[in-house]
Formats: structure tokens, C-alpha cells, sequence
């Protein structure tokens, strides 16, 4: 029985939303219990935004994620403000490009990607957050089943932005291949 | 069955109202349910609907009571603050015996407040919502799937009894994602004589009307009325237990409140304590019989809110001191931690 509670978290703009979303797509059709629930606040317009994910064996009880298991820090606000939150033995993924400094905490797993520069080298500027994600997919031995990573990728993007569905596999699949 | 969808809480309820016919929706946006008119804007003109978004929350509750007049299923929704500008309107429907579906998804308060999750409009909501003597249905889901199934329901009891029907939902309902599946039965339209709906010069025309000037008359509409709520009383309240076979300590907790209070329950039985959960999903009528029924065996109950405590009025009386209740909450926007609840509940335990 296992439950994996995310955090996402980043600038207003920068996917946040949509990274959970499809991440509780992917844990939907992989037959968990999931729950997804952002951040609504007037902060969301320009200033941090973020979202809880819960993907689970059993119901999910609170929405909320307060401890979560795994921090997704897309700047440096977002990684100043839910460092210490992380628990003991989680994983915080770190948009390296957009933080400068290291995490201080010395008893959970970093992952340091520079999705922010990959992202624009391969001309897709917006598509950091799918980077990230591609290493957070592949960390956790999701990305395995490529084809059930497009099925969950299929729910997010609708069938008339059909042509973003290559573009973000490819981002995901930079990020799959990134090693520090 | 069907395939689950990830849905936000306030889109199931607006697609769960159009699998219920409902095909006029009139409201004003506000912060956190503006995602029902939002879907309602988009969905309602592609099948023949009216979605209409009117000059203020007041006009749109008495667009609401015009519509109903007519025998059409028809709803609302607003947050906490538009709620109370409805509160005219609700007391006009219930004068008039009118049936509507109204959604609160609430935000802190009082005033214009802030726009993060709250339950302190439990008062507003089961105690009438307005002047006179009237009541109202209130339907408090705790799930996506809840949302749209008690949308659903809502739009039925309130036919049947011909009455407002109230979703009392709270802004992390509105705005969460969890699957869902709209696959459900909707149940059979429910005939309405009383309709103004033209008589085709075959019937004597029908009047709707909340202005009875002789107190005889009135007095006895509103006999007629409560003898309908004490039925209601009777055959439709809802409300889940967990956990509470052995409990000795009873949690009580709606909504969110409930899923932050289940989460604290697991960790509470996990070392060793005798707590479970009774959450109701209507609050008005309230589960008083299933709380009366746990005093006898159970040693202390807790109160979960997301207010400065309501709802333990109604748990206190249905306790009638037969156990201590207190209260566990947050207030203005915050929501309890599962944290606090285990420590409430450890308190209890003591």
C-alpha cells in the first residue's frame, strides 16, 4: 500500500497546473487513486503557483499536500518555501537553471535538472516543466511504458493542439536522457 | 461502466446538473466556483440551453424563481458573499413553493472575507438562509464524484418537495480534480401541476406567489410546509460512518473537513485509539438520530469545522449531553491540518 503525495511549484506561467494535471492522468490510467488541487490564490498572477498531487493505492483522504513526498521546485521562492516541508527520504527535483543555490537539506534525494537552459537550446522555451517532468518519470521507473506516458500526455493536451503532443514527448524525453 | 474523467469539483457539478435537464443556469462570477458558469457558458447554447450571465447575484436568483415558476429544472451558484445577496430570493422560492438548485462554494468570511476554503456558512445555510419560516436541503459532498451525484439528487428532492436544494461545498471541493464517473442514473421527471406554464385554456390558471396578506392563510401554508421538512426529517438524511463499530471517541466532520479528519482517524487507530468518523452529507436534516444513536456507546465527540464552530450547535443537540463535544477548526481560509485533528483527538483519547 503505497502513497506518493507531490508538490509542484513555480511562477504563474510556467506549467505547474498542467504538470500535475498530467501526472495525475498518468496515475489515474495506471489505476491509482489520485487527487490533483492548486493553488487559487491571487498569487497565481505572476507570483508563485502550485498544485498538490496524491497518487495512491488506497482513497485519498485530504487533498492537501502539507508533507509532501516529492517537491518539484521550479524557482527560488518555490524551493525556499517548501524545502523544509519535504519529508525525510523524499526527492526535491530543482529546476537548476532557475535556482542558483543547492538544498540545504542533507536527509532527501536531489535531483538538479537545468530544464529551464534545455529548454530553450531545443527551442522550446515553454516546455520546462515537461523537462522536468521526463526526469521525474524516469527516476521512477515510469517511463518505461512510453506508450502509456502518451495515452496520459493524450488527456491533457486536446485533439486540436494534436501537434503539441510530439513537442512535449520530445521535451519529456530530453529530460529522460538528461544525466548531471 | 464508463471511463473515469478528471474533473475540478465545480465542472461536475455543472455537467451532473445537465445530465439532470437542468438547461438554465443563471449567475455572477465570483472567486472560487467561477468554473460552473464558466462550463455553463460553454456547454448551454450547444444544446439548446440559456446561460446567462446577469447584471448581479440578486437578479439571478429571481431569474432562478421565474424559470422554476414554469416547471423547468433550473440553478444558481455563487461564494459565500453572493450567497447572502441571494437570501431574498431563497426566502421568495420557499414562500412560494418553488423548487430550485443552488451551489455555495464557500470562502472565508464575514464580509467580503477572503477567497480561500470555508465551512462558516453552515449557520446561513441549515437555519433557512433568510427571512421566515422556511428550510432548505443542504447537500454537503466531500468528493468530485459527491458533487455531481448530490447535484444530481439535489435537483430531485428538491422537485419532490418542492423546495430549494442547496450543494454547501467549500472552495477545495470546487477547485480539486479527482476522477470521476457520470455515469449514473438521473431518475424520472417528477410532474408539476402547479406550473405557470400556460393553461391552453384546458386548466384554471395556476398562481406562484409568496404575498399572503390573511395570517390564517399564511399561518397554514406554513403548517403545510414543516409538516413536508418533518417527512423530509424522517426518509432523507444522509450520512456516512467510519470506523465507528468500536469507537469510542466520534469525530463529526463534512466535506473537507471529513477527508483531513479521516486521514488524522487512520493515524489515531494506528496507534491503537478508538476513534472513527460520522459525516454527514445532508446537513439539513441533519443525521441527529445516527449522532443520538452514538452517544449512547460513544465516550466524547469532536467537532471538525472549518468555521468557529456551527455545526457542534447541531452535534450538541443531538448529543444532548450524553458526551463532552468540542470543537477542532480553523477559520478565515485556513484548513485544519490532519496533525491537529490527531492531536485532538489524542487529547480526547487521554
Amino acid at each position: 500500500m503505497k502513497t506518493t503525495q507531490y508538490l509542484f511549484a513555480g511562477f504563474g506561467g510556467q506549467g505547474i497546473l498542467f504538470s500535475g494535471k498530467f501526472l495525475a492522468y498518468k496515475g489515474l490510467m495506471d489505476g491509482k487513486n489520485v487527487s490533483w488541487l492548486p493553488s487559487y490564490g491571487p498569487e497565481m498572477r505572476g507570483g508563485t503557483a502550485s498544485c498538490s498531487v496524491i497518487i495512491s493505492d488506497t482513497p485519498v483522504g485530504s487533498p492537501i499536500v502539507s508533507r509532501p513526498d516529492v517537491l518539484i521546485a521550479m524557482n527560488l521562492p518555490s524551493l525556499d518555501k517548501y524545502e523544509d516541508s519535504v519529508m525525510p527520504g523524499g526527492t526535491i527535483y530543482v529546476d537548476s537553471t532557475l535556482v542558483e543555490r543547492k538544498v540545504k537539506r542533507d536527509d532527501v534525494k536531489v535531483v538538479y535538472v537545468p530544464s529551464t537552459k534545455l529548454a530553450s537550446d531545443n527551442k522550446t522555451p515553454t516546455l520546462a516543466n515537461m523537462i522536468l517532468m521526463g526526469k521525474l518519470l524516469a527516476e521512477e521507473g515510469k517511463f518505461e511504458d512510453e506508450a502509456g506516458v502518451v495515452n496520459a500526455l493524450k488527456k491533457v493536451i486536446s485533439a486540436k493542439h494534436a501537434d503539441m503532443l510530439e513537442v512535449n514527448m520530445n521535451a519529456m524525453r530530453l529530460g529522460q536522457a538528461y544525466a548531471e | 461502466m464508463a471511463e473515469k474523467v478528471l474533473m475540478k469539483g465545480n465542472e461536475a457539478i455543472a455537467e451532473a446538473a445537465i445530465l439532470a435537464g437542468c438547461r438554465h443556469y443563471f449567475g455572477y462570477p465570483i472567486t472560487p466556483q467561477t468554473e460552473i458558469a464558466a462550463y455553463m457558458a460553454k456547454r448551454m447554447p450547444k444544446i439548446g440551453g440559456t446561460f446567462l450571465q446577469a447584471e448581479s447575484e440578486i437578479a439571478a436568483i429571481n431569474m432562478v424563481y421565474g424559470v422554476s415558476a414554469t416547471g423547468k429544472r433550473v440553478m444558481t451558484s455563487s461564494s459565500s458573499p453572493g450567497i447572502s445577496l441571494k437570501g431574498e430570493g431563497l426566502s421568495y422560492l420557499a414562500g412560494a413553493d418553488l423548487p430550485a438548485l443552488v451551489v455555495n462554494v464557500q470562502r472565508g468570511g464575514p464580509g467580503l472575507g477572503g477567497i480561500q476554503p470555508s465551512q462558516s456558512d453552515y449557520f446561513q445555510a441549515t437555519k433557512g438562509g433568510a427571512h421566515g419560516d422556511f428550510h432548505m436541503l443542504v447537500l454537503a459532498p466531500a468528493s468530485v464524484q459527491e458533487m455531481a451525484e448530490l447535484t444530481v439528487k439535489g435537483f430531485a428532492l428538491a422537485d419532490k418537495y418542492r423546495m430549494t436544494a442547496m450543494i454547501l461545498a467549500d472552495g477545495t471541493m470546487g477547485q480539486m480534480m479527482e476522477p470521476v464517473s457520470l455515469d449514473f442514473a438521473v431518475g424520472e421527471a417528477v410532474e408539476k401541476p402547479w406550473a405557470t406554464n400556460g393553461t391552453k385554456l384546458s386548466r384554471p390558471h395556476n398562481i406562484i406567489n409568496s404575498l399572503i396578506l390573511k395570517p390564517e392563510r399564511l399561518e397554514e401554508l406554513n403548517f403545510e410546509r414543516y409538516e413536508r421538512y418533518a417527512k423530509i426529517k424522517e426518509t432523507e438524511v444522509m450520512y456516512e460512518e467510519y470506523m465507528m463499530e468500536d469507537a469510542e471517541i466520534c469525530v463529526v466532520a463534512f466535506g473537507i473537513a471529513a477527508r483531513v479528519s479521516k486521514n488524522a482517524i487512520n493515524e489515531a487507530r494506528a496507534k491503537g485509539i478508538k476513534v472513527g468518523l460520522i459525516r454527514p452529507i445532508t446537513l439539513w436534516p441533519f443525521p441527529e438520530k445516527a449522532i443520538a444513536a452514538a452517544a449512547e456507546k460513544v465516550k466524547k465527540f469532536i467537532s471538525v469545522e472549518l468555521s468557529m464552530g456551527q455545526m457542534i450547535e447541531d452535534v450538541r443537540l443531538a448529543v444532548n449531553g450524553k458526551a463532552p463535544v468540542t470543537l477542532c477548526n480553523r477559520t478565515g481560509g485556513m484548513i485544519p491540518a490532519p496533525e491537529q485533528v490527531l492531536a485532538a483527538i489524542t487529547e480526547a483519547a487521554k
